[in-house]
């Protein structure tokens, strides 16, 4: 099995007197994907700094393979960083740009040469080594990055958003090639992301974040099933998150009524969260419902389309492909697997209602439009 | 769109006709005339008896430049790192001495390096003088300072000094952050760092500086007179007596201009080959 190579050990960081991480305590495992998720200011980019040695913690430790680190400066660590806007070296070319720290090490001019040549095959970009790095496009000036950081064979890869500057294609098209490049080389990457389906494409491991406390860790199909709370449900994926009761074993009550389910070990009658997917929900008719409602919004969404259905003044998101016309009168019907408990939390009733659907969508459909012209903008 | 452009670059057509072009022309048609008009090379030929004062001003300019370098870079530097406050008092300070005007700064040195001068009384006071004449038997009761070489030299590095700072503090403080981060990533310790990315980075600032200095250097004339009293003829003030001192000959003045400005701009196109045209925009 894979062993221990980094510990996080109850670590706090404040900034004037602002506590940004708070008591993290983690264990990253030798030739893990680790993937560091959360919305910004959450704390992941300090968690990330301070194993990179760019930042001391305030309090508590950090261990490399049983040894504490907290005083090792950056250029004495066995990790590499790619910087979110890559911090290519302006004055030399592609070549150098990857040789910088071999040159450091005083490696001998001919293996230089090779495992420059090598790592430039790793990331497909035979060819461009004499290049200025003003004249590649981002996903190049990325890629030579990762290059010039795993060119010095570190033991961990540190990755600071490093898609975030990159159009939607391009960006997965490199979430394959980083995942492909983790394998071939077998190291540790520690990867930082705001963009949830990117963590859960790309990591053996997510730790999802929220106000400098570590709020989940698990596979990633294990946070998209089992959220520990309404933010972890929200945050991955989309969710209906209600409140309920957990009667008994397998059976949660909400909207005075009892559904069967499959999750237990509460309280009897204990108040809790009940998240349902919207993939999880199925549009039937009326009579043949759990529950019925009124259909208010639809989206066509190419896969799939959006309904929102006021149930009892509750708005669920239900994802479907059949078309339902708004305004009519559905059923929804979820089988006992589709319905996740969850004990409550700080986070319980912030999330979950879909309410403001549209404006929602509409703020986020503006946010991606600007970050495509953005990254078109730098290709 | 264009049209609206050209109406508004009118007024700066006609300043740099009326005030950068034409005196060019007037210079170049002075510099070929004889003293009573009509073409003629006998200014460029009289120059040769000049050699002399072309070498020394540009080596007293080159020794002011290098000077201000030594001194400017480090200042720079270690002023970038430092925190805002510092940074602001810093700016202000090396300002400072440029509010005031250009002679009285200069004349200024005089009662500082006069033969009674201030330097002069204080090395006195502490016994320097006494000592210098303890060790070597000369009999000395001050320091010559004024009228050599030194002292002009060392008006130039005084008053072109900032010229130096400025633009390499300009060019070290955008420097991006990240980049110094991913030099230590990879391996870089302190002076490392500064060696491999800092200093080539800031070259372009360095450029600037020199330029900035080198260039009224070689041409001043003031500064000369009032510290070099005379004995040290610079390029400046050869040009100037061919107008104003006894020895009127505009059309010598001019060929002399012209030759030091085509000196002074292959100078500079050599600089920008070897900075690599990193930044074009530097220069002129």
């Amino acid at each position: 099995m894979s062993k221990e190579l980094i510990r996080l050990h109850d670590l706090c960081m404040a900034f004037d007197d602002e506590l940004v991480l708070d008591h993290i305590n983690l264990c990253i495992n030798d030739s893990e994907f680790l993937t560091l998720l959360g919305p910004s200011g959450c704390g992941k980019t300090t968690t990330l700094r301070i194993i990179g040695g760019f930042t001391t913690p305030t309090s508590g430790d950090v261990t490399f393979d049983g040894v504490r680190i907290n005083d090792v400066p950056p250029h004495k660590r066995q990790i590499n960083t790619v910087f979110q806007k890559y911090a290519l070296f302006p004055h030399l070319d592609v070549f150098e740009n990857i040789a910088f720290g071999l040159r450091i090490a005083k490696v001998p001019a001919r293996e230089i040469e090779e495992r420059v040549m090598e790592m430039l095959e790793v990331v497909s970009l035979k060819g461009f080594e004499r290049r200025r790095v003003d004249q590649l496009s981002g996903g190049q000036q990325q890629r030579v990055a990762i290059a010039r950081a795993l060119v010095n064979r570190p033991k961990v890869l540190l990755l600071d958003e490093p898609l975030g500057a990159l159009d939607l294609r391009l960006r997965k098209d490199m979430q394959i090639e980083l995942k492909r490049i983790q394998q071939q080389m077998g190291i540790t990457f520690i990867y930082v992301t705001h963009d949830q389906e990117e963590a859960l494409t790309m990591s053996d491991t997510v730790v999802v974040m929220d106000k400098g406390r570590i709020q989940q860790v698990g596979s990633p199909e294990d946070i998209y099933n089992e959220p520990q709370n309404a933010f972890v449900a929200d945050f991955i994926g989309e969710s209906n998150i209600l409140n309920g009761t957990m009667v008994r074993d397998g059976v949660v009550r909400m909207y005075r009524k009892e559904f069967p389910c499959v999750d237990g070990g509460f309280a009897p009658n204990e108040p809790v969260d009940v998240v349902i997917r919207p993939e999880d929900i199925d549009i039937v008719p009326v009579d043949q419902g759990q529950l019925a409602g009124t259909v208010t919004n639809v989206t066509f969404k190419g896969m799939q389309y959006d309904i929102i259905v006021d149930l009892g003044g509750f708005k669920w998101l239900v994802q479907t492909t059949d078309h339902s016309p708004v305004g009519s009168q559905v059923g929804v019907k979820i089988d006992p697997d589709g319905f996740h408990i969850m004990k409550k939390s700080e986070y319980s009733g912030m999330f979950g209602d879909y309410s403001s659907y549209s404006e929602e969508y509409e703020e986020l459909a503006d946010v991606s439009a600007l970050e495509e012209e953005e990254s078109g903008d730098e290709e | 769109m264009k049209n609206k452009l050209s109406r508004f670059a009118v007024p700066y057509v006609v300043w740099m006709a009326l005030f950068v072009v034409a005196p060019i022309i007037i210079m170049v048609v002075y510099a070929f005339a004889s003293q009573n008009g009509g073409f003629s090379l006998e200014n460029f030929v009289k120059m040769g008896s000049y050699t002399e004062v072309f070498l020394r001003s540009f080596k007293m300019a080159v020794i002011a430049t290098i000077i201000c370098l030594l001194i400017g870079y480090p200042v720079a530097y270690l002023m970038s790192r430092e925190g805002a406050g510092f940074q602001r008092t810093a700016m202000v300070l090396i300002m400072l001495p440029m509010w005031m005007n250009f002679l009285l700064r200069t004349y200024s040195w005089i009662t500082i390096l006069d033969n009674n001068g201030l330097l002069n009384q204080l090395f006195q006071k502490i016994g320097l003088i006494t000592l210098y004449n303890n060790i070597t038997g000369s009999n000395l009761t001050y320091f010559p300072m004024m009228n050599t070489g030194g002292a002009v030299v060392l008006g130039m590095v005084y008053n072109y000094l900032p010229f130096m700072i400025l633009p390499i503090y300009s060019v070290i403080i955008k420097l991006d952050h990240s980049l110094l981060e991913a030099a230590r990533d990879l391996g870089a310790n302190s002076s490392t760092v500064f060696r491999k990315v800092i200093l080539p980075l800031s070259l372009p600032g360095v450029l600037s500086g020199i330029t900035m200095v080198f260039v009224p250097s070689v041409s001043t004339f003031a500064i000369s007179q009032m510290l070099g009293g005379g004995t040290e003829l610079l390029l400046g003030d050869l040009i100037e007596r061919q107008f104003l001192g006894g020895a009127y000959n505009p059309q010598l003045g001019a060929a002399i201009s012209l030759v030091m400005m085509i000196i002074v701009v292959l100078c500079m196109i050599v600089m920008n080959r070897f900075g690599e045209g990193e930044e074009q925009a530097v220069m002129m």
